[in-house]
This record gives structure tokens, C-alpha cells and sequence, in this order.
């Protein structure tokens, strides 16, 4: 089922959390929000969950092209997950699972042979059919996350709706369950919103991600496009590690020259740190002139800190470990930096 | 240079003679204040031999104290449970303006003396009281009567429910109630659900205090009573009447009903609290 939501604005006393945001989420795709803290995401993930509401007369949530903007979250068939669980701490895992079919009216209630087969079934999918017993406490995060995600399910919601669902996690398990909640959703087809600060996991997972900031959407995309065409330096940085360099300083030292086109307007220029090349300084005469001043060899590449020249600022730069042997790079060596792909904006716009 | 030399932990330093000093000075201090006196009541109850004992329980007026008393905490506890229930929910899971001020109230009556708030409900419901005339107008006994006993009484004990709740509400948050919500749950199910299997033993531990308190309660009701036997004589006060007449044995009897409520409930309290540490 599709999810829209129109115009919405929330304030929380004199803080804005959402100021007139719009959102489109097509039937069947995972879909991130992502920005930092206080960016309104996760408000507006409980707005669509109606666990809060939007400002009177700011704005309407569409299900499917049905206004369910005044329905209250019981009435919504969403499951939402929360960050920190939320699994009911005296119950069984099974009974928590079972949670949603036990408190139907009676007319709409399964028997309670269906509601435990319906309960394992969904354990069973999870991967947790072996602990029904257990209690929360006794289970690890990844566990509780999980047995959270089949009780949402168990309603059959409409929608599925994330909030920070790795957020609690730490980074290994976060990383296999993300993989895990990919291909899960390709089985399940369900049209699901996740909530997340981490770049990295919004792109790596999601159909289509929804940057925001300062509670607007800042630009909305497919993990490539947001990363390759960046509608503002705030997308830009926030996707990645970034160099900031001063237009005039910059004669020569672009590859493919007019590629990106446009001077920036305020003399600014953005450049990732994969995407400079580092050449020997005798070898062309062309690009920055920039003396290296720290490497950085741990990891699977290397990174370079580097300083100007002329300016005497520093740039960062990211290398194949293969072409830094090559280099036969050393600390205080002078080299020439060019750079491959470039952006610059048309606004002025501070970090 | 001498800070730098890190001291080891007191406990690891305390010389042995302090630590028994200490706890002898515990143990001496809880057998004069604590023990001692319960002995003496029980002793001094059953000085003149058991048929005195149950013929001083069984006195008419003893009988009429006991079943005020349980009248008294019957409608009491009760109205706490309820109150103390709202309060806590609304402390603990709403913001609204006001919040911090009837935080405060909530403990207002540890800080009033009781015999204060007995006066207070005299100088509200009392003949010569802002509503005395109109209530003696319509024949509603509130002071020396039991209504008054009620009013005093639920005053006096009614943070104990809600001060127990208040913390351990807010320590819980609010995620299960919205989970429970969005799973479909309607507002008396995510409570009966959710929100008081969450509480029960905190919620259990407070109507064990608040009980305690309701059945010993002296100082307020005297105020509000009027003494009569029979009548308007709770236990407390019925307990002061016979020493006044020098029946100490029937006195203590009635006392020792008392100290037996305060051993059960020190009972029950330990049971809750191992009952909530012990178990997930």
C-alpha cells in the first residue's frame, strides 16, 4: 500500500519538528529516512503511524489515497517497531507475538488454535520459533528486534514502520540484521519506512531514501542518485566524507575540465577524497600542488592528510593502498593532486 | 604528591574494632527502640492471662473500634488505589501544565502534622466550619463522625500509592502503551494489559503501607472524632482510652492487634521486595 503524507507540520512549543513536509512512498519499496538528530524524522514516522498527529489544518496522510490523517494508530493496520524494543516485559515472546490477535473484539478474534499457529508461524520467520518461552530480559537485541518485528506483523499491517531499528545494536550485529531485514522484505513485499541517522545503512538497504534536515526533506532518491547528484551541500556532506576547497586555487587541477560545469557563485568546491588523485609533482605540471603530512595505512585504504600550498588548508585524500605503494609515498613529500569529479553549489551555506 | 598516592576504598580500610562498634551500635539501638517495646506490648497484653486478653478484644466497644477501623481502611484504601493510580499515570505519562505543582501536593500530607490536617477538615466541615451549618442543616454528620474519620484518614495516607507508582511509572516510559496501541489494544486493555501487570508489585507495595498507616492512624482522626465510644473509636484510639482508665492489660491487648498488623505488613513488604528483585 502506498503512504503519502502532504504538507505536514508539527511544533512541539516553540520547536518546529516538521515544517511542511511532503512524502511519497510507492507500494512495495523499503524506504529510508535519514538525517541527523532533531531533523524531524523520526516525528514524522510517528505522524504516519498516528501515534501523533500533524498541526490542526497543516496537512493530510494518505494510505492507499485514503486520508486516514484523524485515525487513530489502532485503526491504522500499521506495525511499527520501536528503537528500544518495546516488547511487553511480563510476557513470553509467544505471548507477546499473540499480543495483537488476543485484544480483537471477539467477532474479529482468531480461535486460539489459529492465533498460536499464526504466532509460531510468524516466530518461524523470524527465526526465533525456538524461544517462545523465554521472557524478554533473557534474550540479546538482535532477539528482541526480531521477536518486535513478528509482533508487529502479526497484525497484519498495511505498512511496516522502523524506528532506528539498529540503532540499539552494536555494529556487527547491525550489519548482519540489516542484511537480513533486505532480503526479508524482498520476501514480504510490504511497503516499509525505516528511520535512521547512519548513511551508510540508509544506502546500503533502502529502495529509495529521504534525506531531511532541520525539519525539511532535503532530497529524495535512489541510494545512487542521492550519492552521485546531491541536491544541496548538506546532502553532500552528510553522505560521506568532504573536502571544501576555494575555486581560484583550483587552476589546472580538474581532470576532466567542465565536466561539472559551473564555477560555484561563492567560490566553493566539493570534492570527496576518493575522488582525488595523487601524482608524483614532477610528473605534468598541472593540478595542486600539496605536501603530504600524515598517512593513515590501517584499513583497506589509505588515507592521505594533506596541506596546499598556497593556501596552506588541508585535504584529505583517499588511496588504494596498491597506488600508495606505488607512490612510494612518505611524510613532507610534495605531490600533485587532481581531482576527478567535483560539485558546487549554487547557495551559500555554512556547516 | 601525597594526592597522588590514591587512597584505598574506605571499606577496605575501616579497622575491624569500627566495623563492630558500628553494628553493635545498630543492633543495641533497633533492640531498645524496636524490640523491646514489642515485647512489652505483648507481655503487658497478656499479664492478667489469656481470658483477659480475648475478653479485652472482645468487649463491645473494642469490637465497635476494630470494625471502624476496618470500615475506616475498607473505603479508604480503596479511593488511594484509584487515586494514587490516576496521579501516578498522569505524572508519569503526560505533559501538562501544573504537573510539577501536584507533585508537590502529593507529598503534602508527609509534610503537614496530622492533627493539623484533622483541624483543617473541623474548620472546613465543623458546626462553627465554612460548610458545618449547611451539612448539620441537612442532617450529614461529617466531624465527630465516621465520614470525618474517612476524610482524615484518606488524607493522611494518600501519597503512599501514588509515591510508590510515580518513579517506577517513569522509569518504564511509555513505548509498551504505544505498542500496545498500535497493535490495536483499546485504551482499558493496554491498562489492564500492559500498564498493571508492569506495576503490580509496586502498586501492591503501596496499599500494603498505605493500609499500615490507615489502620494506626492517630493523631488526624483524634482530632476529627470526638472520642465516642462505641462509636467514633478507631483502634488508636481506643487503645488511649482504656490506658487513660488504667486498664493497661485491655490497653495492650488491643495494642498487640496493632503490632501484629505492623509485623504482617513488615512480612508482606519483604516478600514484595524479594519478589521484585528475584524474579524477571
Amino acid at each position: 500500500m502506498s503512504i503519502e503524507a502532504l504538507g505536514i507540520r508539527k511544533k512541539f512549543g516553540a520547536y518546529t519538528a516538521l515544517d511542511g513536509v511532503d512524502l511519497n512512498v510507492p507500494q512495495g519499496k523499503l524506504v529510508a529516512l535519514l538525517g541527523p538528530s532533531g531533523s524531524g524524522k523520526t516525528t514524522l514516522l510517528r505522524i504516519i503511524a498516528g501515534l501523533e498527529f500533524p498541526d490542526p489544518g497543516s496537512g493530510r496522510v494518505l494510505f492507499h489515497g485514503d486520508d486516514v490523517t484523524d485515525l487513530p494508530a489502532g485503526k491504522r493496520r500499521v506495525g511499527f517497531v520501536f528503537q528500544h524494543y518495546a516488547l511487553f516485559r511480563h510476557m513470553s515472546v509467544f505471548e507477546n507475538v499473540a499480543f495483537g490477535l488476543r485484544v480483537r473484539r471477539r467477532r474479529d478474534r482468531p480461535s486460539p488454535a489459529s492465533i498460536s499457529e499464526r504466532a509460531h508461524r510468524l516466530l518461524e520467520l523470524v527465526q526465533l520459533d525456538g524461544l517462545a518461552g523465554r521472557y524478554p530480559s533473557q534474550l540479546s537485541g538482535g532477539e528482541r528486534q526480531r521477536v518486535a518485528l513478528a509482533r508487529a506483523l502479526a497484525v497484519e499491517p498495511k505498512v511496516l514502520l522502523l524506528d532506528e531499528p539498529f540503532g540499539a545494536l552494536d555494529a556487527r550485529v547491525r550489519k548482519d540484521l540489516r542484511r537480513w531485514l533486505r532480503r526479508f522484505h524482498d520476501e514480504i513485499q510490504l511497503t516499509t519506512i525505516f528511520v535512521t541517522h547512519d548513511q551508510e545503512e540508509a544506502l546500503e538497504i533502502a529502495d529509495e531514501v529521504v534525506i531531511m534536515n532541520k525539519a525539511h526533506v532535503e532530497q529524495v532518491g535512489t541510494p545512487q542518485q542521492v550519492y552521485d547528484r546531491p541536491a544541496s551541500p548538506f546532502v553532500y556532506q552528510f553522505l560521506g566524507n568532504v573536502n571544501i576547497l576555494r575555486a581560484p586555487t583550483l587552476a589546472g587541477a580538474r581532470s576532466r575540465r567542465g565536466e561539472q560545469g559551473v564555477e560555484a557563485p561563492n567560490g566553493q568546491i566539493y570534492v570527496r577524497p576518493h575522488d582525488i588523485e595523487v601524482t608524483p609533482h614532477d610528473a605534468g605540471g598541472t593540478g595542486i600542488s600539496a605536501i603530504v603530512r600524515h598517512i593513515h595505512a590501517a584499513g583497506p585504504h589509505a588515507r592521505l592528510l594533506l596541506e596546499q600550498v598556497q593556501t596552506r588548508e588541508h585535504v584529505e585524500a583517499e588511496i588504494s593502498r596498491s597506488e600508495l605503494a606505488e607512490l612510494k609515498l612518505q611524510v613532507n613529500v610534495l605531490v600533485r593532486l587532481r581531482l576527478r569529479q567535483t560539485h558546487s553549489f549554487d547557495e551559500d551555506y555554512a556547516i | 604528591m601525597r594526592l597522588a598516592r590514591a587512597a584505598p576504598p574506605r571499606a577496605v580500610r575501616d579497622p575491624a574494632w569500627a566495623r563492630w562498634a558500628l553494628t553493635t551500635v545498630a543492633l543495641v539501638f533497633l533492640a531498645f527502640f524496636l524490640v523491646l517495646p514489642l515485647i512489652v506490648v505483648f507481655a503487658e497484653a497478656f499479664q492478667k492471662g489469656l481470658g483477659y486478653y480475648f475478653a479485652s478484644i472482645r468487649d463491645p466497644d473494642a469490637l465497635a473500634a476494630i470494625r471502624l477501623t476496618l470500615l475506616t481502611v475498607a473505603i479508604v484504601v480503596p479511593a488511594n488505589v484509584v487515586f494514587g493510580v490516576c496521579a501516578a499515570w498522569s505524572i508519569a505519562k503526560f505533559r501538562f501544565p501544573g504537573k510539577s505543582l501536584l507533585t508537590t501536593l502529593i507529598d503534602l500530607p508527609f509534610a503537614v502534622s496530622p492533627v493539623i490536617s484533622g483541624l483543617v477538615y473541623v474548620l472546613v466541615f465543623g458546626a462553627q466550619g465554612w460548610f458545618g451549618p449547611w451539612l448539620i442543616a441537612r442532617n450529614i454528620p461529617v466531624i465527630f463522625a465516621v465520614p470525618g474519620i474517612v476524610l482524615a484518614t484518606t488524607f493522611v495516607t494518600f501519597p503512599f500509592v501514588a509515591r510508590e507508582l510515580i518513579p517506577l511509572m517513569q522509569a518504564q516510559g511509555t513505548d509498551e502503551e504505544y505498542s500496545a496501541v498500535t497493535l490495536g489494544a483499546s485504551g482499558w486493555q493496554t491498562f489492564w494489559r500492559v500498564t498493571l501487570p508492569n506495576i503490580k508489585w509496586g502498586l501492591f507495595y503501596g496499599v500494603v503501607l498505605c493500609n499500615a498507616r490507615a489502620m494506626g492512624e492517630f493523631g488526624a482522626v483524634s482530632v476529627v472524632s470526638g472520642h465516642i465510644r462505641g462509636e467514633t473509636n478507631t483502634m488508636p484510639l481506643h487503645v488511649e482510652i482504656l490506658y487513660n482508665d488504667y486498664n493497661i492489660a485491655g490497653a495492650f491487648a488491643v495494642a498487640s492487634l496493632l503490632a501484629l498488623l505492623a509485623l504482617a505488613t513488615l512480612v508482606l513488604k519483604s516478600f514484595v521486595e524479594w519478589r521484585q528483585t528475584g524474579t524477571p
